[in-house]
C-alpha cells in the first residue's frame, strides 16, 4: 500500500484525498516510511518531520472531514529545501554555522504552502548556503542521485529533487539562482521551475545573491510544478523585488497544454551558444530527438543566436559573490548561529572571525574573498560594473531572440550526472556546469527544466532546459505539458518508472571513491525529531 | 583630558582661513522604522513609551538582520525626505537608489547599513541661515539622503565606558533601522571669525526647518538632531584647502559653536608651529570643552558600496513632489522675520522667544486664535516655568492648540489666571484638552451671581466693618472679603466680579 501511495503524483494523490480514498495521515506515513527506508543511502533529508507531519495530516484529515474546503491539494506531503526559514523545523542552509537553528518565523512559500495545507515532511539537503552544483558541499554530507548513488544529484538543491525522483516527497520546494533548481532536474529525471524573478516571494529565503535568487517548485510532473506554483506564487508585500500583478493559473496552462499537443504556429528557437562542443554526446542525441518530435507535433524549430551568452558565466561568479559576500556578512555570531569563541577569549572582532572560519566551508569562503574583491575600490568598475554591463547584454540577447521566437530550446546541463569528487578540486569546472542554466538568472526570466530520456552511454536522465520571456511563466507549463505527454506517449510510460531499486543504504564501490571529507560525519545528517522513524 | 595648545582665536583667523562643512542626521519621527514594521522610538510623541521601551523589544526580523528577512521602504519615510530636500532647497532625484554600505560592527545587524551612495533623494540645495546681529548667510547644500540608523553599544566593565577595556559590550537593536537623513554642506568659505557662530546657527536653522516641517522632533539631547562638524585651516592666499577634522559627539547648539572654535584654535597652534593636522574624527567633551582624537580615517576607508539589490529605485511621482512643496511652510527665517513684524515683539521680548526655543509653538499658538502677547505670556511664563522644573523642553509639554484654547477660557471669562494654571498642569498631566479638564476638575468661574452674593454676605457678615472702610475711600478694604470669598468658593470665583459686587454693594 505504502509504496503505491508514494508513486503517485501529487495531482492524482490530490484527486484520492479529495474522493476519500486515502487519508493524509497514510500518505504522509507512506513517505515517512519511504524515507526511512531508503534516505540512510540517498541521504536527502536534513531534518524529518515525523510527529509534526502526521499531526499535521490528521488535522487535515479531520478538516476535511468537517466539510471545510481544505484546497485542492490539501493533505498532500511535501519536502522543503533547508535554505527556506520553518518556524517549527531547523533552517541551515545545510552551514555549520546556522547548526540547529530554528527562526521565529516562516518564509512566505513556507506560510502559503502551510495554509494551503499541504504537509511539510522536512528539509532537504543542499550546497551550503545554495554554492555548487553537486551537494558536496553541504556540511552535513552530500545528497546521492537515486539513479546511481556514486553520483551528485545536482546542486544546489540536490536533496529536493532526490527526494522527489526517489519517491520520498511527491513534490518538494527548491530556490535557484544559478540553476540549483533546473540542473537537479535534468540528473535526476525530474521537473524543476525557476519563475520569472519577482514571480515567488524571497522572503525568508536565506538570501545568496539577492538580484539571481527565485524560489521554485520540484515535482514529477509539470502539472505538480503548477499547482505548486499557483501556490507559492503572487505579490508579496514583504518582498519589495516582488511582481505586484495577477497571474494566469499555472495548472490551467499545463492541463490545457496536456490536452491540446498540436504545436502548429509555436516557434521554438534553439541557442547556439548553449549546445555543441563540450556536451556529452548522449545529451546532444536526446536533445536532437527532442527536436524532432516537436517538429512533428507541428512547432517550427530556428537556431538563434545569443552572442553574450559566453561571458555570462564570468558575469555570474562577479555578480554572485559579490552580493553573497554582503549577504553573508550577518553571520557573525552576534545575535544568532554558531559562536566560536577563540582559547582565551577574544574581542568582539575575534570571535567573528573564529566564528566565520569554522562555521564556513571552503566554497562559501572562496565566493566571500572573490565577492569582497570584486567590491573593493579600485576594482569594482572593472569587476562587478562590467558584469553587470553584460548583464544588460544578455538580457537584450533574449529581448531580441524572443522578438522571433516564442519559447527557447537548450540541454539544461551539458552532462548528466558526474560523480563525486569529479569537479571538487577544479572549481573552475564545477562552476562551467552552470553554463545552460545562468542566463536565465542573469535576465530574470523563467525556465523550466524536464527529462527528455537516458543518456545511451551510461543510462542517465537527460534534462531539457525550456526558457520564455519574463512574466511568460504559463507559456512554459503548457508546452512543458505538451511536450512531456508527447514524450510519454512516445515511450508508453513517465521516465522515472525506469528507476532502478534505490539501495536502502550507500555502501561505497570502490573504497575510496568519495573523498574522505564528503564522507558522511558522526553526529551531522539526518535528524528525525521523533518517534514516527 | 589633557587640552592640547591653543593659538589664540583672533591671531589665528589673521594668520587661517577657516572651512567649514556639517554632517546632519534627522531621525525621522515616522511610526515605524525605515525597513521595518517594529515602532520607530524616535516616532513623534514616543518619548513616554518607546523612548524608554526595554532593550530589544522594538525590533522586527529585519532589525536583527535575521537570516531571509527583507527591508521594505517606509513610504512616509519618503515623503519626510522629500519634504526636507525641498525645504533645503534641493532637486529631487527622479530616480534615487538604495546602496548598501559594508563594514563589520556589533551595532549593524545585518553588517552592513542600508544607505544612499551617489544616487540620493535631494541634492544642490542651499540654506539661509540668519546671525544674531541679522546678517543672512547662505550655506549651499550638497545632498540629503537617507538611511537607517545603527543599533546602540553600552560597554560594561571598563573605567571609560568605551570599547578600549571593557569586559564585554550590551547591543540594545531598538534604534537599530530608525529613518535617518543626513544632510552634508558642500564646504562654506567666508564665515571667517563668526564660523563658530555660523556653525551653531546653520544647526539651529536645519532644527527649525526640521520641526517647522514636522518630519522629526529634532530634539538634540535625545539624539533626534546630531551634528558632526568638519573644520579645516588654510593659511591666508592659499588655494588647496586644510587637512579637515570631523568632531562628533556635539548634542547641543553650544556645543557645536565651542566645538568648531576650540578646532579652529587647536589647528592654527599646531599649524603655526609647523605641524601638520591628521585626518581623523575627534570627540568633542561637553565638560571640559575639548576634543580628543578617535579613529584615524583616510579616504581609503572601504565600504564597498553597490545598490541595493533588495530594494527597487525609489522613483517619486511628479505630482508627488508638486504637493509636497505645495504643502511646505514658510520658511524659519521667513517665519522669524514676519512674527517679528506682525506680533509687535520688541528686539528682546523677540530674542526670549528665540533663546527659549519656542519660535514654532508661538506662532501655531497665534495661528489657532490666542492674542501674540498672551501667547508670549503662557509660553515664556508658566509653561517655561514647569518645563525648567521638569528639565524638559517647553515645546513636548502641550500643544500650541491647547495653549489657544486656554487663552480663550481665559478671555472668555470662564477662567481666572489661577484655575487657568490647574487647567494648564491638567493638560500637561495627560487628563485631556483645557475644555475637558475644566469640565473634569469642575474648575469653571462661577459666573452666577447669586451663588457669589451668598458667599460675601457670609463673608461680610463676619467682617461687617468692611463695607464702612471702603466707603470712606479705603477701597482696599474690600481684598480681605474677596479673599473670604475666593477661598469659600474654592477658586472657582472670577475675583474681578466679586470686587465689583462688593463695590456696588457699598454704593448701594
Amino acid at each position: 500500500m505504502g509504496d503505491d501511495l508514494t508513486r503517485l503524483t501529487a495531482s492524482a494523490l490530490a484527486d484520492k484525498l479529495a474522493a476519500g480514498e486515502v487519508s493524509s495521515v497514510e500518505a504522509t506515513s507512506a513517505h515517512l516510511d519511504r524515507i526511512a527506508e531508503i534516505d540512510g543511502g540517498v541521504h536527502a533529508f536534513l531534518h524529518i518531520a515525523g510527529d509534526a507531519a502526521l499531526k499535521r495530516a490528521s488535522e487535515v484529515d479531520q478538516l476535511r472531514a468537517d466539510g471545510h474546503d481544505v484546497g485542492p491539494l490539501g493533505g498532500v506531503p511535501i519536502a522543503i529545501k533547508d535554505v527556506l526559514c520553518t518556524y517549527d523545523m531547523p533552517s541551515t542552509a545545510a552551514s555549520r554555522i546556522l547548526e540547529g537553528w530554528i527562526p521565529p518565523y516562516d518564509a512566505t512559500v513556507v506560510a502559503r504552502l502551510r495554509s494551503a495545507n499541504l504537509i511539510p515532511l522536512g528539509k532537504t539537503n543542499m550546497d551550503e548556503f545554495a554554492m555548487g552544483s553537486s551537494t558536496e558541499y553541504s556540511a552535513y554530507g552530500p545528497t546521492r542521485n537515486p539513479w546511481d548513488l556514486d553520483r551528485i544529484p545536482g546542486g544546489s538543491g540536490g536533496g529536493s529533487a532526490a527526494a522527489v525522483a526517489s519517491f520520498e516527497a511527491p513534490f518538494a520546494l527548491g530556490s535557484d539562482t544559478g540553476g540549483s533548481i533546473r540542473q537537479p532536474a535534468a540528473v535526476t529525471g525530474t521537473v524543476g521551475v525557476k519563475p520569472t524573478y519577482g514571480g515567488v516571494s524571497r522572503y525568508g529565503a536565506i538570501a545568496l545573491a539577492s538580484s539571481l535568487d527565485q524560489v521554485g517548485p520540484v515535482s514529477r510532473t509539470v502539472l505538480d510544478a503548477a499547482l505548486l506554483h499557483d501556490i507559492i506564487g503572487g505579490h508579496d508585500p514583504r518582498d519589495s523585488t516582488s511582481l505586484d500583478q495577477l497571474w494566469p493559473s499555472f495548472a490551467d496552462a499545463a492541463r490545457a497544454g496536456a490536452e491540446n499537443l498540436a504545436l502548429s504556429g509555436v516557434r521554438i528557437g534553439v541557442v547556439k551558444e548553449l549546445g555543441g562542443a563540450g556536451f556529452q554526446a548522449g545529451v546532444t542525441q536526446r536533445f536532437t530527438e527532442t527536436l524532432r518530435l516537436l517538429e512533428q507535433a507541428g512547432a517550427e524549430i530556428v537556431e538563434v543566436s545569443a552572442p553574450h551568452f559566453e561571458y555570462a558565466i564570468a558575469a555570474y561568479y562577479l555578480i554572485l559573490p559579490a552580493e553573497a559576500s554582503s549577504n553573508l556578512a550577518r553571520f557573525d555570531s552576534v545575535r544568532f548561529g554558531l559562536r566560536v569563541t577563540p582559547e582565551g577569549g577574544g574581542t568582539v572582532e575575534q570571535v567573528m572571525a573564529a566564528t566565520r572560519e569554522a562555521g564556513f566551508g571552503p566554497e562559501v569562503k572562496r565566493r566571500i574573498i572573490l565577492g569582497t574583491y570584486a567590491l573593493s575600490a579600485g576594482y569594482y568598475d572593472a569587476y562587478y560594473g562590467s558584469a553587470q554591463k553584460v548583464r544588460t547584454l544578455i538580457q537584450r540577447d533574449f529581448d531580441a531572440a524572443f522578438e522571433q521566437v516564442d519559447l527557447l530550446l537548450s540541454p539544461s546541463a551539458p552532462t548528466t550526472a558526474f560523480k563525486f569528487g569529479e569537479k571538487t578540486a577544479d572549481p573552475l569546472s564545477m562552476y562551467l556546469n552552470d553554463i545552460t542554466t545562468i542566463p536565465a538568472n542573469l535576465a530574470g526570466v523563467p525556465g523550466m527544466g524536464l527529462p527528455i530520456g537516458l543518456a545511451p552511454e551510461d543510462g542517465l536522465p537527460v534534462g531539457l532546459q525550456i526558457m520564455a520571456p519574463a512574466r511568460e511563466d504559463a507559456r512554459l507549463y503548457r508546452f512543458g505539458a505538451t511536450l512531456e505527454a508527447l514524450l510519454e506517449d512516445a515511450w508508453g510510460h513517465p521516465l522515472l518508472d525506469l528507476l532502478p531499486t534505490v539501495p536502502h543504504s550507500y555502501e561505497p564501490k570502490p573504497v575510496g571513491r568519495v573523498p574522505a571529507h564528503l564522507a558522511p560525519q558522526p553526529g551531522a545528517g539526518t535528524e528525525p525529531d521523533g518517534g514516527a522513524l | 583630558m589633557a587640552a592640547e595648545k591653543l593659538l589664540d582665536f583672533d591671531v589665528a583667523l589673521e594668520k587661517f582661513e577657516p572651512v567649514l562643512g556639517f554632517e546632519v542626521h534627522i531621525e525621522l519621527g515616522t511610526v515605524t522604522k525605515m525597513f521595518s514594521p517594529a515602532p520607530n522610538p524616535a516616532a513623534f510623541g514616543a518619548e513616554s513609551g518607546a523612548q524608554s521601551a526595554a532593550p530589544n523589544t522594538l525590533i522586527a526580523t529585519v532589525d536583527l538582520g535575521l537570516p531571509g528577512s527583507l527591508p521594505v521602504v517606509n513610504e512616509q519615510a519618503v515623503r519626510y525626505s522629500i519634504s526636507l530636500g525641498l525645504a533645503l532647497g534641493c532637486s529631487i532625484a527622479a530616480t534615487s537608489r538604495f546602496a548598501r554600505k559594508n563594514y563589520f560592527y556589533p551595532d549593524l545587524a545585518k553588517n552592513y547599513q542600508i544607505s544612499q551612495s551617489d544616487e540620493p533623494i535631494a541634492f544642490e540645495g542651499e540654506v539661509e541661515v540668519e546671525l544674531d546681529d541679522g546678517t543672512v548667510f547662505t550655506v549651499p547644500i550638497e545632498r540629503a539622503h537617507m538611511e537607517e540608523d545603527a543599533g546602540k553599544l553600552t560597554h560594561m566593565g571598563g573605567s571609560t565606558g568605551r570599547i578600549q577595556g571593557a569586559e564585554y559590550s550590551l547591543v540594545d537593536y531598538n534604534r537599530a533601522g530608525v529613518p535617518l537623513v543626513e544632510i552634508v554642506t558642500k564646504p562654506i568659505y567666508g564665515a571667517e571669525k563668526r564660523a563658530p557662530e555660523l556653525a551653531r546657527a546653520y544647526v539651529a536653522t536645519i532644527r527649525d526647518i526640521v520641526r517647522s516641517l514636522g518630519v522629526s522632533e529634532a530634539r538634540m539631547e535625545r539624539g533626534n538632531l546630531r551634528c558632526d562638524a568638519n573644520v579645516s585651516l588654510r593659511p591666508r592666499g592659499q588655494e588647496k584647502l586644510g587637512t579637515r577634522t570631523e568632531t562628533k559627539n556635539v548634542n547641543s547648539l553650544r556645543s557645536v559653536e565651542r566645538a568648531v572654535r576650540y578646532e579652529i584654535q587647536r589647528q592654527a597652534a599646531i599649524l603655526d608651529a609647523g605641524g601638520s593636522i591628521l585626518q581623523e574624527t575627534r570627540h568633542w567633551h561637553e565638560d571640559t570643552g575639548v576634543t580628543s582624537p578617535g579613529r584615524v580615517k583616510s579616504d581609503a576607508d572601504d565600504y564597498r558600496y553597490f545598490p541595493e539589490p533588495d530594494l527597487v529605485p525609489i522613483v517619486p511621482s511628479r505630482e508627488l513632489v508638486a504637493e509636497l512643496r505645495a504643502a511646505l511652510p514658510e520658511s524659519p527665517a521667513a517665519f522669524r522675520r514676519r512674527l517679528k513684524a506682525e506680533y509687535g515683539f520688541t528686539d528682546s521680548e523677540f530674542q526670549d522667544l528665540v533663546n527659549a526655543n519656542l519660535l514654532v509653538e508661538l506662532g501655531q499658538t497665534v495661528s489657532a486664535g490666542a492674542a501674540p502677547a498672551q501667547a508670549r505670556k503662557w509660553w515664556l511664563g508658566e509653561i517655561l516655568r514647569i518645563a525648567n522644573s521638569r528639565g524638559v523642553e517647553a515645546g513636548t509639554l502641550i500643544s500650541p492648540f491647547d495653549v489657544s484654547e486656554l487663552i480663550a477660557l481665559v478671555e472668555s471669562g470662564e477662567l481666572t489666571d489661577r484655575l487657568a494654571r490647574q487647567v494648564l498642569e491638567g493638560v500637561i498631566a495627560g487628563e485631556g484638552t483645557p475644555d475637558e479638564v475644566v469640565k473634569a476638575r469642575g474648575l469653571a468661574v462661577v459666573s452666577d451671581d447669586t451663588a457669589l452674593i451668598a458667599a460675601i454676605d457670609e463673608a461680610l457678615a463676619a467682617q461687617p466693618d468692611v463695607l464702612d472702610k471702603i466707603r470712606d475711600g479705603k477701597v482696599q478694604a474690600a481684598g480681605a472679603v474677596i479673599g473670604a470669598v475666593m477661598k469659600a468658593m474654592k477658586g472657582t470665583a472670577d475675583a474681578a466680579r466679586v470686587r465689583e459686587l462688593i463695590l456696588e454693594r457699598a454704593q448701594a
